[in-house]
């Protein structure tokens, strides 16, 4: 039995509409655009929490005069030396020694020399280690649980040794958080503008096709066709023009996509990681562990641009045809 | 089927009074048209025939006045009631207006399809509708391989494949040889006795004498004649 072929009528002839293949031209470099917008809020996201937790979890101690005799101890409840011995503790022991023994404390390393120097070589040059200059003691703390008593520990450091400063990074924390945070915001503006121009540039278009095929769709609205069936058409050819701009904004972009995140890998990742150029390797094993959000996010570029290109068209063609009574 | 009372259209759907207003092209038509009934459309031209179908085509509203079609009311009708309503009109245009990407089976089918007929069932009527009116054997071509007189039955086949029940033509024959305006008539009476309301706009003189019937006769805009 032979079947009957129901082919899909292309009525309004919107195949021959001129400039018909632009459209996916120009989706595709918004969804290129857009794809670099998600990724950069995901990274921008990844970083400021990984930067984030990395400062919080750090404290500076800076020991003024640490080779100087520390002061004598509290003559009560206290674990330091007595008053005979205490002579022979410099300032820098004594705190150091406070740390080992505060609650909250992880790790205790105080910054050798060749550290220091590297700290200030930036703003005393090549020979910051020659100067004589009376440089404090730094030590790098990290913190473990919920941290020490910040206030208190600090007072207790500077009753041993006065003048002594703990840094907890707290301002350069905020700093940190508003930073992420603004650029992830200027990501998704940037996202939310690609999505207004795209769905501008398919109103733009449909209008065009409209203009195009006026007398088409004034036989055909003549003939009795609904609203929706004429702004369906329209809808359906710019949803299939979207869809193959989003796919291929997509493909170009996975690749830019990968070696941005291999890239910034070494920024976010909690291990450390070599820092030399990424290898074919490394781009695989990034893009098989992108971020789930991003993972999600990305392959769904093309049916948005679809939804967006639906959207637009049935807007821009039911208010076109409002003027038709 | 057709009631008209003090009909008046502007285009541009001014109100009426309003400053810098274009002028009616249509005022005061009052007339009715029953069921079944046949109606020449007689005027000069400019006198407003092709207007007045066109309001009885639902392609414009009335800017005044009441016009009932079929039962409904023009002027108060929802925009979304319109297009059932205009599936219900034939109507045969002067410049045809078949679709030139589509062949002349798809422009013939095209009324049904809108109104959703089962393509099978479809796909039958359309062939015996282009057999009755001589162009099974162009049925695959495009339009604008025809003749003139070719266009014309394809575009009336197109205006009748869906037994509407009222039937507008305008200047039907105006392209046709005198033998294909015969045969013209000869379906439009056809379609008119079989239940079909048929108005036919026209200033062939020659051809209302052949075939005499009740007139509507317009001059400058307003309704001169009825009956």
């Amino acid at each position: 039995m032979a079947r009957v072929r129901t082919p899909r009528l292309d009525a309004l002839g919107l195949r021959h509409v001129p400039g018909e293949r632009i459209l996916p031209l120009i989706v595709a470099a918004m969804a290129f655009l857009a794809a670099l917008a998600l990724a950069g809020a995901q990274g921008a996201a990844d970083l400021g929490r990984h930067w984030q937790q990395g400062a919080a979890a750090t404290l500076t101690i800076q020991v003024p005069r640490p080779g100087a005799p520390a002061p004598a101890a509290e003559p009560a409840g206290s674990a330091s030396p007595g008053a005979e011995g205490a002579a022979a503790v410099t300032r820098r022991d004594r705190v150091l020694a406070l740390l080992r023994e505060a609650e909250g404390i992880a790790t205790v390393r105080p910054l050798g020399d060749a550290e220091l120097s590297d700290l200030l070589r930036p703003w005393l040059g090549a020979s910051a280690e020659q100067l004589a200059l009376p440089l404090p003691a730094v030590i790098a703390v990290t913190t473990a649980g919920e941290g020490p008593d910040l206030a208190a520990l600090a007072a207790r450091l500077d009753a041993a040794a006065p003048g002594t400063l703990t840094e907890s990074h707290g301002q350069w924390v905020r700093r940190l958080a508003l930073l992420a945070g603004s650029l992830r915001a200027c990501a998704l503006a940037a996202l939310a503008l690609v999505t207004g121009v795209a769905a501008a540039v398919i109103v733009v278009a449909t209008r065009a096709a409209l203009a195009s095929r006026r007398e088409v769709v004034e036989t055909l609205h003549g003939l009795g066709a609904s609203d929706g069936y004429v702004a369906g058409r329209f809808a359906g050819r710019a949803s299939q023009a979207a869809a193959l701009g989003g796919v291929a904004g997509l493909l170009a972009a996975l690749p830019v996509v990968v070696v941005l995140a291999t890239l910034a890998a070494p920024f976010v990742s909690a291990v450390p990681v070599d820092t030399g150029m990424p290898t074919a390797g490394d781009l695989l094993h990034t893009l098989l562990r992108l971020p789930p959000a991003l993972l999600w996010s990305l392959p769904a570029l093309p049916l948005s641009a679809a939804a967006i290109g639906y959207v637009a068209a049935q807007g821009a063609v039911r208010a076109w045809l409002r003027h038709l009574p | 089927m057709i009631r008209a009372e003090g009909v008046g259209l502007r285009y541009g759907g001014a109100e009426e009074g309003a400053e810098g207003q274009a002028p009616e092209v249509l005022r005061d038509i009052s007339f009715s048209v029953p069921g079944g009934g046949y109606r020449w459309l007689l005027g000069p031209s400019g006198a407003g025939k092709s207007s007045l179908l066109r309001l009885l085509h639902v392609a414009v509203r009335p800017t005044r006045g009441r016009l009932n079609l079929m039962g409904v009311e023009i002027g108060a009708a929802r925009r979304h009631d319109l297009p059932a309503l205009r599936r219900r009109i034939g109507m045969v245009f002067q410049d045809f207006r078949l679709l030139s990407h589509l062949t002349v089976f798809d422009n013939v089918a095209l009324p049904l399809r809108l109104a959703d007929r089962p393509e099978p069932q479809l796909r039958a009527d359309v062939t015996e509708m282009l057999r009755w009116v001589g162009l099974s054997k162009v049925s695959a071509m495009r339009p604008s391989l025809l003749s003139g007189g070719e266009q014309q039955r394809a575009a009336i086949a197109r205006a009748v494949i869906v037994r509407p029940l009222l039937l507008l033509a305008d200047e039907p024959t105006g392209n046709l040889d005198d033998v294909q305006a015969e045969r013209l008539m000869v379906l439009l009476h056809e379609m008119n006795r079989l239940g079909t309301t048929v108005i036919v706009a026209t200033h062939n003189q020659g051809l209302v004498d052949r075939h005499p019937g009740p007139a509507l006769v317009l001059e400058r805009g307003r309704m001169v004649g009825d009956g």
